[in-house]
């Protein structure tokens, strides 16, 4: 296998030819902030926060989908960056409903997190209070709108793992939203096997366990 | 010369609100008035939330009395899904009522009320409140901040978290008492119980001296008085039936389940502050008023059941000489008597080891699309009425909070204070008494209302303040959108 020697804020690292930049960041001790990337997952560039500047490059490049090439030279951490990454997530929180003190995923989520991660006090933009729903039509589990962040994490694992495609996403711009199947009641899509892979990916409270599953008898997929 | 006193803000409250007293030409008192001038809107938010999310998100009504909430959420939950709790679970959310029960009666007494009742009323201002007490009394005022502790601790270390926990669930708790926080609360007891008896002490000393005219006439009203009681009419806080006394001492109704609330019950609104007004529907908006908490709870119950709270039960009653204690300066010793049964309550549950062991949570899916659950909270009977869509999202809900259901006995007692504390009628240019405000302010305090809890529901009502005169124009009009 071909190796590559490129340099990330100045290190010198060495990662196979065509690696995703994010191995040479982790190879250099690096690491940033992810939501949509998952190690088993196919990398969308979803929500931008692995953003770096390439040397050469017009713009910042997306870390988790670029390919690492001989001689390449990475900065992770400038001030643009930090000011991107902060108001990624600041916008994240503006344009869904995630109150954290009351929800589930409270101190095991991934976006609070990044939230602490890129030192966000507070939120500088308007927030959208979006009129959303909870569909909450599947025995075991429960998907709460006002809490996704269209990573496409569920969308991924159901379709590349489990191979049931039950999600998608529909619409576009800020009306995109997740739907089961073809936009039905998640608890009304046959294809759905009720594995909860989507529940174990997702990185906020979206798609969680419901509280109220009785033990026994298992309603089973 | 008509004129209105105010009151703004009115302090050590859980909350923000305005007191005024409007004066007609003759100088008569035409009406005395709580305004509570903050708005929630909770009800609105969770519409739409799953019922299990319930208990966590009422929580966040109120900072200090998130328990009673969760438990009364639970006990919702518990209908919704049809299941009766484990006796383990029923153990320990009592446990965890009790001590949520006596660390807001010790917040209550001890930080908010101790001022008016230990130190006098003309006490210079700066000095009133807890570092007033703490000037005259360090010992007490140092216990009482250990009580408090006390009971927070028992919070802490049962439910994981002393503000906010997320233990009680529908169909029980999450997990049973631990060997450690047994023994922890097993060594705290006996401090917790020589500062019940200290104020106590303290405070009965005062009801005989200083305090005498007070407890009899500050802020006595007639009213009705609910709350729960156990099957055999014993003192309750969670698990009981609903009894309804006359200020006679007549039992009115009893053994009414909490179901029976949405035709028993209704609220009413008025212009002038977001606090709604609830009254028995069988007596009508003004002769249907009630009060609840710690006074309703001693005056309703037939013993509490322990043999220290029993004994000052007793002697609660008899320092009234009527069947029933009317006086809203009451609501003080009630609270006293009601931190011994917390404290032999625990002290009783604790005392083996059957809450450390068993199931604790009882699972099913969604059984009932509507459930009432209730559960007395520290200042009073608290309901929680759910409707669920067949997901178990809620699609209406209606809380009923304790405070609300004072709001008339604490206008009505701000009356009887100022009608006692001016030399009515007031011609023009009479001086103000000192200490009115003071009392004005301590007629609300007995009943320790918790303004973020009680004006949680969202409305159109705006918040008006009008000056009448005696032929009923208006001669000012102040209104908020």
């Amino acid at each position: 296998m071909a190796v590559v020697t490129l340099h990330v804020d100045g290190m010198a690292v060495a990662v196979p030819a065509g690696a995703p930049l994010l191995q040479a960041l982790t190879a250099a001790g690096v690491t940033l902030p992810t939501l949509c990337h998952h190690p088993r997952l196919s990398p969308v560039a979803a929500c931008r926060l692995c953003l770096v500047e390439l040397e050469g490059a017009p713009r910042p490049v997306p870390a988790c989908v670029t390919a690492a090439a001989e001689g390449q030279r990475l900065a992770t951490d400038t001030p643009a960056l930090r000011q991107g990454r902060r108001l990624i997530v600041e916008l994240l929180f503006a344009e869904g409903n995630h109150p954290c003190a009351v929800c589930v995923a409270d101190g095991d989520c991934e976006l609070q997190d990044a939230a602490q991660r890129v030192g966000m006090d507070r939120v500088t933009v308007p927030y959208r209070h979006p009129p959303r729903q909870v569909d909450a039509s599947h025995p075991l589990f429960l998907l709460d709108h006002h809490r996704c962040i269209l990573c496409s994490r569920c969308v991924r694992v159901c379709d590349e793992i489990e191979g049931a495609h039950v999600w998608a996403m529909a619409e576009r711009g800020g009306r995109t939203r997740l739907i089961a199947g073809l936009d039905q009641p998640w608890g009304a899509v046959d294809s759905c096997t009720s594995c909860g892979k989507c529940v174990a990916v997702c990185p906020t409270g979206a798609l969680v366990t419901r509280e109220d599953v009785p033990l026994s008898p298992w309603p089973g997929p | 010369m008509a004129r209105t006193i105010t009151i703004d803000p009115v302090t050590r409250l859980e909350g923000h609100a305005r007191i005024t007293l409007q004066v007609d030409d003759r100088g008569a008192l035409v009406a005395a008035r709580f305004h509570v001038t903050e708005l929630r809107g909770f009800e609105t938010f969770c519409e739409g939330r799953p019922f299990s999310e319930m208990p966590m998100l009422t929580a966040r009504i109120c900072g200090i009395c998130p328990v009673s909430h969760q438990l009364c959420a639970a006990r919702t939950g518990d209908k919704l899904l049809a299941v009766q709790p484990p006796a383990t679970a029923r153990g320990l959310r009592q446990l965890l009522n009790l001590a949520q029960i006596c660390q807001s009666h010790a917040l209550s007494f001890f930080y908010l009320s101790s001022a008016d009742v230990l130190l006098g009323w003309t006490d210079d201002p700066d000095r009133r409140g807890i570092f007033g007490l703490i000037a005259a009394d360090p010992e007490l005022a140092r216990a009482g901040i250990r009580l408090r502790q006390f009971g927070q601790g028992v919070i802490e270390r049962l439910a994981g978290r002393r503000i906010h926990p997320s233990w009680v669930v529908p169909g029980g708790v999450r997990s049973a008492l631990t060997p450690a926080t047994r023994a922890w609360i097993l060594e705290h007891l006996p401090e917790a119980r020589r500062t019940a008896a200290l104020a106590l002490e303290r405070f009965k000393a005062l009801l005989d001296g200083r305090l005498q005219r007070d407890a009899r006439r500050f802020g006595d009203l007639p009213s009705l008085f609910m709350a729960l009681v156990a099957a055999d009419g014993s003192w309750a806080c969670s698990d009981g039936a609903l009894r309804i006394v006359d200020s006679q001492g007549v039992i009115v109704a009893d053994r009414l389940s909490e179901d029976a609330m949405p035709s028993m019950i209704d609220e009413a609104v008025e212009p002038w502050t977001y606090l709604r007004f609830p009254y028995l529907r069988a007596r009508g908006r003004i002769d249907g008023h009630y009060r609840v908490g710690p006074l309703a709870r001693l005056n309703v119950c037939s013993g509490i059941g322990t043999p220290w709270a029993d004994r000052e039960w007793r002697e609660f009653r008899q320092r009234a000489g009527a069947p029933v204690v009317t006086s809203s300066f009451a609501y003080h010793h009630a609270r006293l008597v009601e931190i011994v049964a917390c404290l032999e309550g625990i002290a009783r549950l604790v005392d083996d080891d059957s809450l450390c062991q068993g199931r604790v949570r009882a699972r099913a899916a969604l059984n009932a699309n509507e459930a009432i659950g209730v559960s007395e909270a520290p200042r009073g009977t608290l309901f929680h009425h759910y409707v669920v869509d067949d997901d178990g999202l809620i699609t209406r809900i209606n809380l009923i909070i304790a405070t609300g259901q004072n709001n008339r006995a604490m206008n009505l007692a701000l009356e009887a204070v100022a009608r006692e504390e001016l030399p009515w009628p007031i011609g023009p240019g009479v001086e103000l008494p000192a200490q009115l405000l003071n009392r004005l302010e301590a007629a609300i305090r007995c009943y320790d209302p918790c303004l973020s809890c009680s004006t949680h529901a969202a409305g159109a009502m705006a918040l008006q303040v009008q000056l009448r005169g005696a032929d009923g124009q208006v001669w000012a009009d102040d209104r908020r959108p």
